[in-house]
């Protein structure tokens, strides 16, 4: 009976203020300059040509790539949440020593470029493998790849929600004749599912647009869209194929994400939000003793695994292990030329990475409050938008920035470009963690703060953003990462080369042979991983002063 | 003073408040009293601005509200479970609304400490909301909603969640503070005693529509339908004739209500105005006996009628029995068909109120 | 905490400004004045302090470097941006794309003094759109751990000799720069119209159990067993200029370099300089592509980017003399032939090897 009550119902004039920040934004730097490489694409010379059209639609081989870009993305976003939820439980309901950390170092894999990844995979299940299975070449060492990648995005986005929710209503239905198992699936998960979504669609669009990780991992035989799009920009310069395929591209994602927001919209529930240190507590009998270490462990294993390659390559150098290439990092070779700096390269990331998430948070808490608070068609088109520059391929971008953006002021050269790219992909990650949690706090609280003199856009910062603290500083954490690790669209913009970042330097350091240039290499990923995961880590740690541990 | 002209709600099909018309005069008391999906909670929240309306005024000193946003309106409100925010302590709940009105930091804390003791919890600044009983957070609710000062407060079946014994004590607890403050006050329940406690006047409210307006003794006593008679508890309707200062019933003659005309009428016999006696009027059989601890809850068929009856001692079920009735137990209802809205006032200077035994 | 986060936000800002190397990019148009010179150019590109140094003590023009990808993808942005350039200079384009440039007038011709040190087989454009500023030899390496007692593969279609099975590891061509050349030069050798041709060839590789990888990186170090490799393949497309990269970034000082270069079959990629149509400082333009032809700059070159000068009159470092071969006869196809054909030839390739 209160759903949209009258006057805490936000007035169409501050909905539309609200609304036009994520708004401009994305029209701005996303809409427009995708329309306009699209248009370059597909209108060359003016007039619109339909043979690229045809020949995308009747080679057989592309029609093939975009099935497997498909079902490999749906594979491994059930993959991924499988494995994933129950690391999700653990660290919404369990207390235990090193939680924090250990949570922010799950978002590390997060951050990795994949060519680190790809060769610390292969060396456990490539040719020589540690693991002594051959699994290079085949869609399962995509699979884990993508699972690794994508671990935290499950864990962090479900177990945010997970911490919140009232065990009290799981015990109610075990009263009621339910069996753990049946409590958990009707109860637990009905409340769960817009963060399970939410995780899903990330998850999803993440692994649809996958690049690297099917290039190094799969191999020739494997391609995934993005794959063809790189490859006809990049090699054979088609730009009209590489826009339909770009095209193609974007409708998938766009006809996913539909669905996705309707379902989403039935599914979220008004429910008493808990603070999560109430929720949590040591693990007591020993079944959940077990579970905890169980899960804790294949986290260790999984994540784990190839990050120890890493570290171990980084520390093994011809004399035995030390710091030799970390100290190395300081020096060029017997050249005049520093390959990298690598003070600044950190300094660059990371300062590209605070202004990319101050924007995201500022983009994505305006665009999360349009779209928590107002149902309907307009809301979820505007949640699509929001989460389309995930799915879009970063040549889109990265081109469309190129074409678009030289009037009124020329962006093309701009540093800021950097930022307001990682924005675009960390936007959604924001929307995400917030929205669910949003949706999830009493109107009730928000009539109270009206009554006593709040104005509508006071009872939001009041209420609803103290309420979602944490889930706000998961989206500012992922956004953080998001930023440090992108590789994509940041190797695509003219950037003043001194404004280099660490992934950008850890492929420079891999391109050239030489020991040294792996090690240091390896040594970079490392200290990317120890700025990732601290940063996340102190993020996290920002939550309003205040008893409510929310 | 708050004027409720004619409003009315609607949710889809049916109507939540129909033509509602009342007022409340500065430093009232006005409890609205009525069963759940009696329409009360709406039109509380639409008194404050939560609801809009479909139709009809609401004014405050003549000015109407309907252009005014809920945060200017500067009434409190105290909700059913409280809505105390969890992520602020006692304190900052406490001084949310003066924190809205710019009140600077120094006097927000003198503020909301005089708050705190004003409902009896000293000290409670820095607690946490989790850790407060029922009581201290009905309390804390209390203080939040009385320190910005409101103009009128509105209270939404405050003590709905409370054990018996505390609700007892903080009606009248609330009662005494109310008075003291002189503040305009209008109160929602189900629960006619604590709007008996609280209220200078009572409203009833049934599907929408206000069926009386009058003092609690009024309403008590002179109960304007059938309907506001069976709400309030009152049992054994009996229809009967008055001559003089008797009445006919088809139980038996019963004392006529005071000031009442003769012919025929609509009577109500109270439960706790028959007692046990030789000479009574009354004969009739014991149907059944439920033991309530001060009393019994007794069913005596008479005269081809079963009422109800609150008596000390009960005879066993099945045996005869002589009752009479007290004077002053009996009340007539209204003239039939007393349709919505109806403010019928209350009567002269109404007995005192029957007790149990 | 707001004030705090604000802080921090504008302590950012000011940090990413001050990063730059000393050079005011705001963005903003580009500037006209007579003091920066932009060149837009790949990730690959390093050029020592000092040099840049030098050419602006001489001239007064301060240079700016923006990079933006591999070659490919820089060309590509070169061409959508043609007639309104980011940049006065693009230094990246190799022969593999040069019709594709030229086609699409991306350049304005300017004919360089330097351009008497630098060899005829070099100066591929007779209209000097491009001016050749260096040159890499694509060729393959092999591991000589590996083929100690053994004699490792002299010729192109010893690879597909069974002494030499499972031990080849190549780039993908269609996404790869090396994979691509090593393919051109197979078609160079095996030509459409000989006998044996390249597609029978590369189905001998095929059966050969030829390994596939899509990028540089992930041959050489994930799957060649030779120097820094972690893999257990002894041979590789890679650079004639990889030996001494070993050499040269070896952890201890080595003797002799661990891997080797066979000299036939190698694909020479020579690298273009070019001023951009549109360029708002045409002059300096000018005045840093004759630099890029002195001795200065192209002395810097190798130990920087391992390619060779263009300029016939730079030194080599000692250790490109010692730790490597220059092939004497390296193969190369005519760009237009390439532009047309390209296509084609990777779906053929990939029909025959991948499928």
């Amino acid at each position: 009976m209160d759903d949209d009550s009258g006057a805490v119902r936000r007035s169409p004039w501050a909905t539309a203020a609200l609304a036009a920040i994520p708004l401009s934004f994305l029209g701005a730097f996303f809409i427009w300059p995708v329309a306009s490489i699209l248009v370059t694409g597909l209108f060359p010379g003016g007039s619109f040509d339909a043979a690229p059209f045809r020949e995308v639609l009747t080679d057989s081989n592309l029609l093939g790539v975009a099935w497997f870009t498909l079902w490999q993305a749906a594979v491994s976003t059930v993959l991924t949440l499988v494995v994933a939820l129950p690391g999700a439980y653990v660290f919404a309901r369990f207390e235990f020593p090193g939680k924090r950390l250990l949570r922010a170092a799950a978002t590390v894999p997060f951050v990795l470029p994949t060519v680190v990844v790809g060769t610390a995979f292969l060396a456990l299940v490539g040719n020589n493998g540690l693991l002594g299975v051959r699994l290079d070449g085949t869609i399962w060492a995509i699979l884990a790849a993508h699972v690794f990648f994508n671990y935290a995005v499950v864990l962090r986005t479900v177990g945010g929600l997970w911490s919140h929710l009232d065990p009290a209503l799981e015990d109610a239905a075990r009263s009621l004749g339910a069996s753990r198992w049946r409590a958990f699936t009707r109860v637990t998960l009905p409340l769960l599912r817009p963060a399970i979504a939410a995780a899903a669609s990330i998850v999803f669009l993440f692994t649809f647009t996958s690049f690297g990780v099917i290039l190094i991992l799969g191999g020739p035989g494997l391609a995934t869209l993005e794959v063809e799009i790189y490859r006809q920009a990049k090699q054979l310069l088609d730009l009209p194929v590489a826009a339909v395929l770009a095209l193609i591209q974007m409708l998938g994602v766009t006809a996913i994400l539909t669905t996705y927001s309707r379902h989403q919209e039935r599914s979220a529930v008004e429910q008493h939000l808990r603070p999560a240190a109430e929720v949590a507590t040591r693990p007591r009998t020993r079944g959940q003793r077990v579970l905890v270490t169980g899960v804790l462990t294949s986290m260790a294993l999984l994540l784990g695994g190839p990050i120890a390659v890493l570290v171990e390559r980084s520390l093994h150098g011809e004399a035995g292990y030390g710091f030799g290439f970390y100290r190395a990092l300081g020096q060029g070779s017997r050249t005049g030329a520093r390959i990298v700096d690598p003070l600044r390269a950190v300094g660059n990331s990371a300062s590209f990475a605070l202004v990319a998430t101050g924007i995201a948070l500022l983009v994505g808490l305006c665009a999360a409050a349009v779209i928590a608070r107002r149902r309907g068609q307009l809301s979820r088109w505007f949640d699509t938008l929001l989460m389309l520059p995930l799915g879009t391929s970063a040549v889109t971008i990265g081109f469309g920035f190129l074409v678009a953006l030289d009037a009124p002021i020329d962006l093309r050269a701009a540093w800021i470009l950097i930022p307001l790219a990682h924005a675009l992909v960390a936007v959604p990650f924001v929307v995400r963690a917030v929205v669910p949690v949003m949706r999830s706090v009493r109107q009730r609280l928000r009539e109270a703060a009206a009554v006593l003199g709040a104005a509508p856009h006071r009872v939001w910062r009041e209420v609803d953003l103290p309420l979602v603290a944490r889930a706000t500083a998961v989206g500012a954490g992922f956004a953080f990462a998001v930023s440090l690790g992108e590789f994509g669209a940041t190797s695509l913009i003219a950037r003043p080369a001194s404004s280099q970042t660490v992934p950008l330097a850890i492929y420079r350091f891999l391109g050239q042979p030489g020991t040294l240039n792996f090690g240091r290499a390896m040594a970079m990923s490392v200290i990317l991983m120890a700025v990732t995961a601290t940063s996340v880590f102190l993020i996290e740690r920002f939550r309003t002063p205040g008893p409510g541990a929310f | 003073m708050l004027a409720v002209l004619d409003v009315t709600v609607r949710f889809s099909e049916t109507s939540a408040l129909d033509a509602v018309s009342f007022s409340v005069a500065d430093g009232e008391v006005l409890a609205v009293l009525g069963p759940s999906g009696s329409g009360k909670t709406t039109l509380l929240r639409a008194v404050a601005g939560l609801q809009p309306l479909d139709s009809g005024r609401i004014t405050w000193d003549g000015g109407d509200l309907s252009g005014v946003p809920t945060h200017r309106r500067n009434f409190g409100l105290m909700f059913q479970d409280f809505a105390l925010f969890p992520h602020l302590d006692v304190a900052g709940n406490v001084a949310f609304g003066l924190r809205m009105q710019g009140v600077p930091p120094k006097e927000r804390r003198r503020t909301t400490t005089e708050a705190l003791e004003r409902v009896e919890l000293p000290g409670f600044e820095n607690r946490t909301i989790a850790t407060l009983s029922g009581g201290e957070a009905q309390r804390v609710a209390l203080a939040r909603a009385l320190a910005p000062g409101p103009r009128m407060l509105l209270l939404d079946e405050p003590l709905g969640s409370l054990d018996r014994a505390l609700r007892e004590r903080l009606s009248v607890e609330l009662r005494t503070l109310l008075e003291r403050l002189q503040i305009t006050a209008l109160y929602v329940t189900h629960d006619q005693t604590e709007a008996f406690t609280l209220a200078d006047r009572v409203a009833v409210l049934n599907r929408g529509s206000i069926l009386q307006i009058g003092t609690a003794e009024g309403v008590w006593s002179q109960p304007a339908s059938e309907t506001v008679a069976r709400f309030l508890g009152l049992r054994n309707l009996l229809p009967g004739s008055i001559e003089g200062s008797w009445a006919a019933t088809a139980i038996g003659a019963v004392p006529a209500p005071r000031g009442a005309n003769d012919g025929p009428a609509r009577l109500i016999v109270r439960p706790e105005a028959f007692s046990i006696d030789d000479r009574g009027t009354i004969e009739g059989v014991v149907r059944s006996r439920l033991f309530r601890g001060t009393d019994y809850l007794v069913e005596i068929e008479a005269g081809g009628t079963v009422i109800e009856a609150l008596l000390r001692r009960a005879p066993e079920p099945g045996s005869k029995v002589r009752l009479a009735v007290e004077p002053g137990g009996v009340s007539a209802l209204a003239a039939p068909a007393v349709a919505g809205g109806a403010n019928v006032s209350s009567g002269p200077a109404p007995p005192p109120e029957p007790r149990a035994g | 905490m707001r004030t705090y986060l604000a802080a921090l936000l504008i302590l950012a800002v000011v940090t990413a400004g001050c990063g730059d190397d000393g050079v005011a990019t705001t963005g903003g148009t580009p500037t006209t004045a007579a003091g920066v010179v932009r060149l837009l150019t790949h990730d690959s590109f390093l050029v020592s302090d000092e040099v840049l140094d030098q050419f602006t003590a001489e001239t007064g023009i301060e240079v700016e470097i923006l990079a933006a990808g591999d070659a490919g993808l820089v060309l590509n942005q070169a061409i959508l941006t043609a007639g309104n350039p980011v940049a006065d200079v693009l230094f990246g384009v190799d022969n593999t794309f040069l019709s594709r440039a030229l086609d699409n007038e991306i350049f304005i011709p300017y004919e360089s003094p330097g351009l008497a040190s630098v060899p005829d087989d070099l100066q591929v454009d007779p209209e000097f759109r491009v001016t050749p500023i260096d040159f890499g030899d694509v060729c393959l390496n092999y591991d000589k751990e590996a083929f100690d007692g053994l004699v490792p593969p002299q010729t192109l279609l010893d690879l597909t000799a069974p002494a030499y099975k499972s031990m080849l590891v190549v780039e993908n061509p269609a996404t790869s720069s090396p994979g691509l050349a090593f393919l051109l030069a197979t078609i160079a050798t095996f030509p459409d119209d000989a006998e044996y041709t390249w597609h029978d060839y590369w189905a001998d590789l095929r059966a050969n159990d030829v390994d596939v990888t899509e990028g540089w990186e992930t041959a050489y170090y994930g799957e060649f067993s030779g120097g820094s490799g972690t893999g257990d393949r002894p041979i590789v497309v890679s650079y004639a200029s990889s030996p001494p990269a070993e050499v040269i970034y070896a952890e201890e000082p080595l003797d002799e370099a661990p891997t080797g270069v066979v000299t036939d079959g190698c694909y020479r990629q020579i690298e273009f300089a070019g001023i951009l149509r549109g360029a708002s400082n045409p002059e300096a333009a000018a005045l840093l592509i004759d630099f890029m032809l002195s001795e200065a700059f192209q002395e810097d070159i190798p130990l920087n980017m391992f390619v060779f000068p263009a300029n016939r009159d730079a030194e080599l470092p000692v250790e490109f003399l010692e730790y490597t071969t220059l092939p004497q006869s390296p193969l190369s196809i005519d760009p237009a032939t390439i532009d047309a054909n390209r296509e084609a030839w990777l779906d053929e390739w990939t029909t025959i090897v991948v499928r």
